[in-house]
């Protein structure tokens, strides 16, 4: 029963490959606009969540596993500590916790740039995001095997 | 060093990220969560000693200007506390080292109990009401998991009952600050101090005060809103009880004695009368359910609330005397009831039964035992060399300076039953005869066990001997209470 669902599944592989792509694609974009338009860590990361659901979705567990070798109670962790030292560096220098610095660059394609240290904080919001709603959604998945 | 406010909070909070990369490496996690919390203690004493000589200290988090940053305020009320949580924690930690089997400790027992000592001392600390809510929320999370860790029957059903009702708590806490919000406009509590008095209509104000009440009770366990207590707090294992008992309620009671000195205008008004009435009630039900169970758990469970009653009248009255009571009987109580409970649970460990007509003749086998928890019950009941006579002498003196004489003899009779209770433990669990041959797992820890239990009943002997050495200091914390002007002006300093 199970194999004949699987060996029908050729349509629904194709389009996650194109539909994961783009919506890959739209939540860095989200990412990144944050600053100056809707958007941000969190929202970025829950759509990244569902990009990567989606794939879980299409193919099996093991295929996914061994595309995507990431442990994601560790990512949680990472993305805590990324966020974290972005407020104890302001401390380094002794400004407050959690002070914000920033300045314009030149950069090579994007020209001038702000760059502000928001950003590896939402970075941080990003990767627990992500890494949250994956680790959520497969521990219930894998709970009865 | 401008950031010293933050410390209590970034380090644990950086010890629990770090032991969440390797959760089997059990010997890592204890050595970091043991070091991070003995660091954090240092952190905090020193905290204590420049808050005592250079007065209250404050950060704007991002340096933004002051009414518009979330603001820390360590004044000497919130470096006392998270001096005493920190050290508890550190106690109790130790205890969980040997309490608790590997298999426990692999699935982020230390990461949980990490970012509960981060969510306590964040909510002493912070000096803005919606930063208030979201450190409950961090320790309250954290309890969810501590509650439920290890995924027994009992445990399942009781933290059931304990995620609903303190959702339900944290709900009404989110509305609260929103009427506070739409009323006054901002949220900074001193910026709210020097702005409640603004509002044309008072009425609104004290409908939010009541509010807070009601959601601050529900995390305190006042009367008619402790229902949840008993049954989620005797699930839980000894530690993470200790924990509970020691903290949480606690906090519920800091921020009524916070809120309620800074923003509501209390003396005089019905607010004073309701929380008086509250206080009561919560004795008498503290009071008569520490008398009437046969469980040990639950008798120092039903204590809990019978010292949130004392406390509470003590801020009701709400002077001079009655606060630094109700501040001296805060830490006493905070540290004799993680000891109590400590002892308790390794009672039941050794016996294997709750139950007070199981169990005696203890003292004959563990003397170290029974003499240990003698000394603590006494220290409970406030007898007069040990830590808790002071606070429940001042929260006496203050009532009865101002004409009442009802809520002081409650308090005086209260003792009495606490009294009571804890040496019907003593009676019936170490005096007499053994009743069976105890096989309980904990008995060749004892001994390792008692160590940290131990050292934090010396801190507590030590507390009640050096009253007079602490009392500048409780003198000091009160000061900001009794003239919120001065809280006012160190945070929104020109």
């Amino acid at each position: 029963m199970k194999r004949h669902v699987r060996a029908s599944n050729l349509m629904l592989h194709s389009i996650t490959r194109v539909v994961t792509f783009v919506l890959l694609a739209f939540s860095i974009y989200l990412f990144f606009a944050g600053h100056n338009n809707p958007g941000g860590g969190f929202i970025g990361g829950l759509m990244t969540a569902s990009a990567l659901l989606l794939m879980y979705l299409g193919f099996d567990m093991k295929r996914i596993k061994k595309a995507l070798p990431f442990n994601f109670t560790t990512m949680i962790a990472v993305g805590l500590l990324v966020a974290l030292f972005t407020g104890v560096s302001s401390m380094l220098f002794g400004y407050p916790f959690l002070t914000q610095f920033f300045d314009y660059y030149d950069l090579p394609v994007l020209g001038t740039t702000e760059l502000s240290t928001a950003l590896p904080f939402d970075l941080g919001i990003y990767l627990v995001v992500v890494a949250i709603a994956l680790t959520i959604i497969l521990a219930i998945a894998e709970d009865d095997s | 060093m401008i950031n010293l406010p933050v410390f209590p909070i970034v380090i644990p909070a950086l010890a629990a990220i770090i032991m969440m990369f390797l959760p089997k490496n059990v010997r890592l996690q204890r050595g970091l969560a043991l070091g991070s919390i003995f660091v954090t203690l240092l952190v905090s004493l020193l905290l204590v000693h420049t808050v005592s000589n250079e007065g209250i200290l404050t950060l704007n988090l991002g340096n933004w200007p002051a009414p518009f940053s979330i603001t820390l305020v360590s004044d000497m009320l919130s470096a006392l506390l998270v001096t005493t949580s920190t050290l508890l924690t550190f106690f109790i930690v130790w205890f969980a080292v040997h309490y608790f089997s590997t298999a426990y400790e692999e699935n982020y027992l230390y990461v949980a109990m990490m970012f509960l000592l981060v969510g306590v001392n964040g909510a002493f600390t912070t000096g803005d009401i919606f930063n208030l809510f979201v450190f409950f929320e961090v320790f309250l999370i954290s309890s969810y998991v501590l509650i439920v860790l290890g995924g027994k029957g009992v445990q399942l059903r009781e933290s059931i009952k304990y995620l609903l009702i303190n959702v339900l708590a944290s709900a009404l806490f989110v509305m609260a600050v929103a009427y506070l919000y739409g009323a006054v406009g901002t949220l900074s509590l001193a910026d709210l101090a020097q702005k409640i008095p603004l509002v044309d209509n008072p009425n609104v104000i004290s409908v939010i005060g009541v509010l807070f009440i009601i959601v601050f009770g529900l995390k305190g366990a006042l009367v008619p809103l402790h229902y949840w207590l008993p049954g989620s707090y005797v699930v839980a294992p000894t530690p993470i009880l200790a924990l509970f008992g020691a903290l949480l309620t606690k906090v519920g009671v800091y921020s009524i004695l916070r809120t309620y000195t800074l923003l509501f205008d209390v003396n005089g008004t019905f607010l004073q009368t309701f929380l008086i009435v509250l206080a009561v009630l919560t004795i008498i039900t503290g009071m008569v359910g520490a008398i009437a169970y046969n469980d040990v758990k639950l008798i120092i469970i039903y204590n809990i609330m019978i010292a949130v009653g004392v406390i509470l009248y003590g801020i009701a009255v709400n002077t001079q005397t009655s606060l630094e009571g109700a501040l001296y009987y805060l830490i006493h109580d905070m540290m004799i009831k993680a000891v109590l409970f400590m002892l308790v649970g390794m009672m039941i460990g050794i016996t294997r039964s709750g139950q007070l007509r199981e169990m005696g003749g203890l003292i004959t086998r563990f003397p170290l035992f029974g003499w240990t928890f003698f000394i603590a019950a006494l220290s409970l009941a406030g007898i007069p060399p040990l830590s808790g006579f002071f606070g429940k002498l001042l929260i006496v003196q203050g009532g009865v300076g101002e004409g009442d004489l009802f809520g002081p003899i409650l308090v005086l009779i209260s003792s009495l039953f606490v009294l009571f209770s804890v040496i019907k433990i003593f009676l019936n669990g170490f005096w007499g005869e053994e009743r069976r041959q105890y096989d309980g797992p904990l008995i060749p820890f004892t001994n390792r066990l008692l160590v940290p239990v131990c050292l934090l009943l010396a801190v507590a002997v030590a507390y009640g001997f050096g009253a007079e050495l602490m009392h500048p200091y409780i003198t000091q914390a009160i000061e900001p209470l009794t003239q919120p002007e001065l809280y006012i002006d160190a945070v929104l300093k020109e």
